[in-house]
């Protein structure tokens, strides 16, 4: 049972995931803002695809950068619009907002679009076959791992080594401190928001692969799959966020072929039952980080 | 002389009640009396997502727990009212995998609003013990973790929900009189909730958690009864609200329903029951002039598409401009009081709106 090839579905299922949750805990960590409107970076992705190929009939490779620049726009956009303006608020308007601007988004799409699921078209060689050593696996599974280990060495060498990302893990810690030595609140914030649609956008392309279609309420599983990731790695830190993909991608696969038949449809309910025991009995997740949520008893 | 003394001051210190009630109930009579079909179910429909939002209040406005499970309370109430009131022959039929204790059991009416309100605080018992000792994100997530699991089981359980399919059959029980006599309990139960001392230490802990605890109110008690309360409310409006639709899916209890119990909160404001109230009206009066909209526009065949969800669309354009431009709702924390604009402890009202915000 566990092969090469449960290896490398694990593999590629957890660095999605782990996409994802990073993409989440980007935005968490310096705005403590629950994105709700995340799952519809994605699904907008996804539509950047299905548009610039049916109308513009770009070649494959433009379309998957039409998909990232999409993701990106948008949330940049969202952060301008509607979260920029409420963010002195309380922290459950912020929510309430993110929600409302996910409802936004899938309702402009349901109304400029359709409500029915669109096709979309990836490059052959994603679907293709490949057999190493004995195990037969899609391309894409091998394309996105390599693609994570990219973003993951990208995305750390600019938070160690740049004065952008230095100022971004100084606000995560301290939002009021950092902005007294001088830090601007709206680039950081500006900045977090573009990488967490940089992730949603990349994430998007091996989302939709899956599926090969997108529908205006396509944004919700990757969502919950970040919630959860998020969640079990631990929400104050990058590292968790990615930990808790990978972790979520393997238990995710061990449910897949454990669970009876007539089971297998509870799995989320599983998923998101384990969250909230995570959450009673760790709720630092697995990556402990100095200072944690407080709770109430 | 006494007696009416205390009369008198009684009213005069919850002139919220008559405020609220008196308009909504004469409103309810003119329509009952000249309104016209539609004017009638806009007006019953309205009394009931006002009890909804009114339960929804009760944990969310008070205590400031964003309980996104309420929704699902709702479906749980509208479920077991369904397998209560549903005659036998039509489950059979209808719901051809329920189990057959199930479809034998059967009750009046009312016995089955209260059994399903209970229900729903029952579940609410068990799965709020653990969930209200968290905080921020892990309260949020938690919660909204929660609303999936039971719209999951919702979905799957096909022995008792039948599945991802219609739930039909029911009788039409709630009419016009019946959903206004349960809006204007649910005012009172809400409002009485809220200047309750259990509602008061809720406020409390919602202002400031850590002043609340140093004068000795427990948190995490509650918290948890006020989520129980709550839930009671969204269970017995569910299943009044099952007795008026008369056929639903799991689909009815999810986050698009969320979404505009949500936007009845916001917009008028969480804090009060008044704002609930008027948040009520307003998306209720918005919701129903969107929807003729969107039928003119897609029977006029004026564009190339039908438009759907052009009610959510707005609103939550209307809840982001509500939310940055008056955070605490258009009515703000406080409640109205008669007179309306002469309030002896405006003071005391301004802190509490600053802190609803």
């Amino acid at each position: 049972m566990i092969d090469l090839e449960f290896l490398i579905s694990t593999l590629s299922l957890g660095s999605l995931y782990a996409l994802l949750a990073l993409g989440l805990v980007l935005v968490y960590g310096i705005l403590k803002l629950v994105n709700f409107a995340y799952g519809e970076y994605l699904m907008v992705g996804g539509y950047a695809i299905y548009l610039s190929a049916t109308y513009l009939n770009a070649p494959w490779w433009l379309t998957l950068i039409f998909a990232v620049l999409g993701a990106v726009l948008v949330s940049y956009l969202t952060e301008l619009v509607a979260f920029r303006p409420v963010r002195s608020k309380s922290p459950n308007a912020l929510i309430i907002t993110s929600f409302a601007v996910s409802m936004f988004l899938q309702n402009i799409v349901l109304i400029l679009i359709s409500s029915r699921a669109r096709p979309v078209s990836l490059p052959a060689f994603f679907s293709a076959r490949v057999t190493i050593l004995g195990a037969t696996t899609p391309v894409r599974n091998l394309v996105i791992i390599g693609v994570t280990v990219v973003l993951l060495t990208a995305l750390s060498l600019i938070m160690k080594k740049t004065v952008l990302g230095m100022a971004m893990r100084a606000a995560a810690d301290q939002f009021t401190t950092t902005r007294l030595m001088g830090v601007p609140a709206n680039v950081v914030i500006s900045a977090a928001f573009v990488m967490s649609g940089l992730l949603a956008g990349v994430a998007s392309i091996f989302w939709v692969s899956r599926s090969a279609s997108v529908d205006p309420l396509s944004g919700a599983a990757p969502l919950l799959i970040a919630f959860i990731a998020v969640v079990m790695g631990g929400m104050h830190s990058t590292v968790g966020a990615v930990v808790g993909g990978y972790v979520y991608g393997l238990i995710f696969n061990l449910l897949s072929i454990t669970l009876p038949a007539s089971m297998i449809s509870y799995r989320d309910a599983f998923m998101f039952a384990l969250v909230v025991l995570f959450l009673l009995f760790r709720p630092e997740g697995i990556v402990k980080r100095g200072y944690t949520e407080e709770r109430v008893g | 002389m006494s007696g009416i003394q205390n009369i008198t001051a009684f009213v005069k210190r919850h002139s919220t009640l008559p405020v609220l009630m008196v308009p909504i109930i004469i409103a309810g009579i003119l329509i009952s009396l000249f309104g016209s079909r539609l004017l009638i179910d806009v007006f019953t429909f309205f009394c009931i997502s006002l009890s909804l939002a009114l339960g929804a209040q009760m944990i969310i406005g008070n205590g400031g727990v964003l309980a996104w499970t309420h929704v699902g309370f709702v479906g749980i109430g509208a479920y077991v009212t369904g397998i209560l009131v549903t005659p036998v022959s039509v489950k059979e039929m209808g719901v051809p995998n329920m189990y057959p204790f199930l479809v034998d059991l059967q009750m009046p009416v009312l016995p089955s609003i209260v059994v399903a309100g209970l229900v729903a605080a029952a579940i609410a018992a068990v799965i709020a013990y653990p969930l209200m000792r968290l905080n921020d994100f892990a309260s949020v997530i938690t919660l909204f973790a929660t609303l999936v699991v039971i719209h999951v089981v919702m979905t799957q359980w096909d022995n008792v929900t039948n599945g991802p399919r219609t739930f039909f059959g029911l009788p039409q029980w709630t009419t016009l009189t019946i959903a206004l006599i349960a809006a204007m309990l649910a005012i009172a139960v809400a409002y009485y909730f809220r200047e309750s001392g259990l509602g008061l230490k809720l406020r409390a802990t919602r202002d400031d958690r850590h002043a609340a605890a140093a004068i000795g109110i427990n948190m995490i008690n509650v918290r948890y009864l006020g989520f129980i309360l709550s839930a009671l409310v969204a269970g017995v409006s569910g299943g009044l609200w099952a007795l008026y639709i008369t056929s639903f899916s799991p689909k009815a209890f999810y986050m698009a329903e969320m979404f505009m119990l949500l936007a009845m909160l916001v917009i008028g404001g969480a804090g009060s029951v008044s704002g609930a109230t008027a948040g009520a009206v307003v998306v209720s009066v918005a919701r129903e002039l969107l929807r003729q909209t969107e039928s003119t526009i897609n029977n006029a065949h004026v564009l190339p598409f039908e438009v759907y969800g052009l009610a959510q669309l707005v609103m939550a354009v209307l809840l982001v401009v509500v939310l940055i431009w008056r955070p605490s709702g258009v009515i703000g924390g406080q409640e109205l009081r008669w007179p309306l604009f002469k309030r002896k402890d405006r003071a005391e009202d301004a802190a509490e709106q600053k802190l609803a915000a």
